[in-house]
């Protein structure tokens, strides 16, 4: 049922349904959302516009104005205040390690699941691991923050397996409805073969796996890239901080130089921006597949 | 329908082989997965609730209290605030969200112009963080809205919304919708082009209004996608932190302080186990909210 949905809203581009219907473009509706769009558009715009005004500029109160003169001078300050390349890296090892460990973890023990329904163990397993979709971070942060302390987790790393493990839940659930669709054909003639269970998840079901293995990895990546809750609190070398927390610090500091702020917001804004107007399509597709299946 | 009868068909193609031991390697699977879950969240979950029942700040000695903790919950004005803030503000955030991304999603598959690329700009936000973006709007609630206000002769938007106690939670649900929007304007637009086009075709025929297809067709036939929306809209902004970090940070005062704050800032000021008794009803509360959604869902499920 889902896939079909996905699938239309992958075809459809302009929705054929309404072809039939009214045979004229709805131009009033047209305009309308295009206005809308400026809801979208206006944030970002002022954001672009004043990392690129001078530190006068920046202050006279006025957001909408273009820069002039054009200036980078925010984008090298806020580049060396904020560190920038050491929270680049942070950030993406915290999001790398996140989508990668949630898609084995998650596709790995849905396999499992799947394959022995009928023993208890794997059964219960899967409303344990399912159990925790509704326990907020905040509930369970306190004892978090102290035991990754105790055990020298308070680093990406520890950020990695908890944010993974908030993740694991809802993936679980996408895998394995998805692996109750694949026919069990499929697999068996891999194992007339004589491959054994791991050489059959690597050959025959991983590969299968692949559309909502991306659906997943889009939902860590958004989950992991953004996040400023779990990394604030869990990382306890301010040097080791991912992008979002890092911004943090023109709330306290050179709250007046507000082109170094939002040239440091627009820095750490646009690579998640790009990669999405890039695979705009397959984003939309994934996140709608994942959400309708959850 | 389909899932379920899959799931019973091949159970009983499995009784049958199961007399075997199960595959170790399929231990191999599940164990990594439910291991790290148990130390990740069961284990730090329990000792959470255990410590909520004593009086300890985190380190050092400790002492059993009983419910002291919890009496003291219900008893403090700042906590049971900070509960009816965060459950006001999910509920006009689901709301507002809801609204907006049904009539957007309406809009974007009706007979228009530029589809693909109206939804690709609706759906930038999704990507970006909700704190740096709540920095953005911050500057203009601060700046560019007083200016506007003061412009216009428009009385109450000529201070800052943020530094009025009773508008400052507007800017959180402004903000808070400006992100979620995207991804609840997804589903819908799942649902209403899961509608079969001859359903419209015979309301034509019948002289329906455009208002009237829109009301007595597409509402109810998307029902079960505003179920998907609400539960997962209530689930996330039940968490509300991020965006309100960035726009008030809590202020002004308490006003706008969440239920995340609240624990947070206590344990930042050396409260350990009397927040962890907070946590411990935030997670009842949630638990109980959960449920309360799923039944209901169940119900129209077998409607």
């Amino acid at each position: 049922m889902s896939t079909t949905h996905t699938e239309t809203i992958v075809t459809a581009g302009s929705t054929h349904r309404s072809r039939r219907r009214h045979h004229r473009t709805a131009w009033s509706t047209t305009i309308l959302l295009i206005a809308c769009t400026l809801t979208v558009l206006v944030p970002l715009y002022v954001t672009i516009s004043m990392a690129f005004k001078t530190s006068s500029q920046s202050v006279d109160g006025n957001a909408f104005s273009l820069p002039a003169p054009f200036d980078i001078s925010g984008f090298v300050e806020a580049w060396k205040l904020t560190r920038f390349p050491m929270g680049f890296a942070m950030s993406v090892l915290v999001t790398a390690g996140t989508v990668v460990l949630t898609i084995l973890l998650a596709s790995w023990a849905s396999y499992a699941i799947v394959r022995n329904w009928d023993r208890r163990l794997f059964r219960w397993s899967f409303f344990y691991l399912l159990g925790a979709m509704f326990i907020p971070f905040p509930v369970v942060a306190l004892p978090q923050i102290q035991l990754t302390g105790r055990v020298g987790l308070d680093n990406p790393l520890g950020v990695i397996l908890l944010a993974t493990m908030f993740q694991l839940s809802f993936s679980v659930l996408l895998f394995t409805a998805f692996l109750r669709s694949i026919p069990l054909e499929l697999e068996e003639s891999a194992r007339i073969d004589g491959a054994s269970t791991w050489q059959t998840f690597w050959r025959a079901i991983f590969p299968l796996l692949a559309p909502m293995s991306a659906t997943v990895g889009i939902f860590a990546f958004l989950y992991a890239w953004n996040d400023f809750m779990m990394p604030s609190l869990i990382i306890s070398d301010a040097d080791l901080q991912t992008l979002p927390v890092r911004q943090n610090f023109f709330q306290t500091q050179f709250s007046s130089n507000y082109n170094i702020a939002f040239a440091s917001y627009l820095m750490a804004m646009a690579p998640a921006i790009i990669a999405y107007l890039f695979s705009q399509r397959w984003v939309m597709a994934g996140v709608t597949q994942g959400a309708i299946k959850g | 329908m389909s899932a379920t009868t899959t799931i019973v068909t091949r159970g009983d193609h499995r009784v049958r082989r199961s007399s075997r031991r199960p595959d170790p390697v399929f231990l191999l699977f599940l164990l990594p997965a439910l291991i790290l879950f148990t130390l990740a969240i069961t284990v730090p979950g329990a000792i959470g609730i255990f410590f909520s029942f004593t009086d300890s700040i985190g380190i050092g000695d400790w002492h059993f209290n009983g419910v002291t903790n919890y009496i003291a919950a219900f008893s403090d004005p700042a906590v049971l605030s900070s509960f009816a803030f965060t459950f006001g503000f999910a509920l006009a955030t689901v709301l507002v969200v809801n609204v907006i991304a049904f009539l957007l999603a309406v809009g974007l598959t009706s007979r228009i112009r530029f589809a693909v690329g109206l939804r690709a700009i609706f759906v930038i936000p999704m990507v970006v963080s909700g704190l740096i973006i709540a920095y953005v709007f911050q500057y203009l609630f601060q700046n560019s809205l007083p200016a506007a206000g003061s412009a216009l002769g428009i009385p109450f938007l000529q201070e800052s919304i943020l530094s009025n106690p009773d508008l400052a939670w507007i800017g959180i649900v402004i903000v808070t919708a400006w992100q979620a929007i995207p991804g609840t304007l997804l589903i819908y637009i799942a649902g209403i082009l899961s509608i079969p086009g001859d359903v419209y075709e015979a309301a034509d025929i019948d002289g329906a209004s455009r208002r009237q297809q829109l009301l007595r067709i597409t509402l109810p036939l998307v029902a079960g996608y505003v179920v998907i929306n609400t539960i997962l809209g209530f689930k996330n902004f039940l968490n509300a932190y991020d965006i309100i970090i960035a726009l008030t940070n809590g202020g002004p005062g308490t006003a706008t302080r969440s239920i995340a704050m609240t624990i947070i800032r206590g344990f930042q000021t050396g409260d350990y186990a009397y927040q962890m008794a907070i946590a411990t009803l935030f997670f009842f509360v949630a638990i109980a909210v959960a449920a309360l959604q799923l039944s209901v869902t169940r119900g129209k499920g077998n409607s």
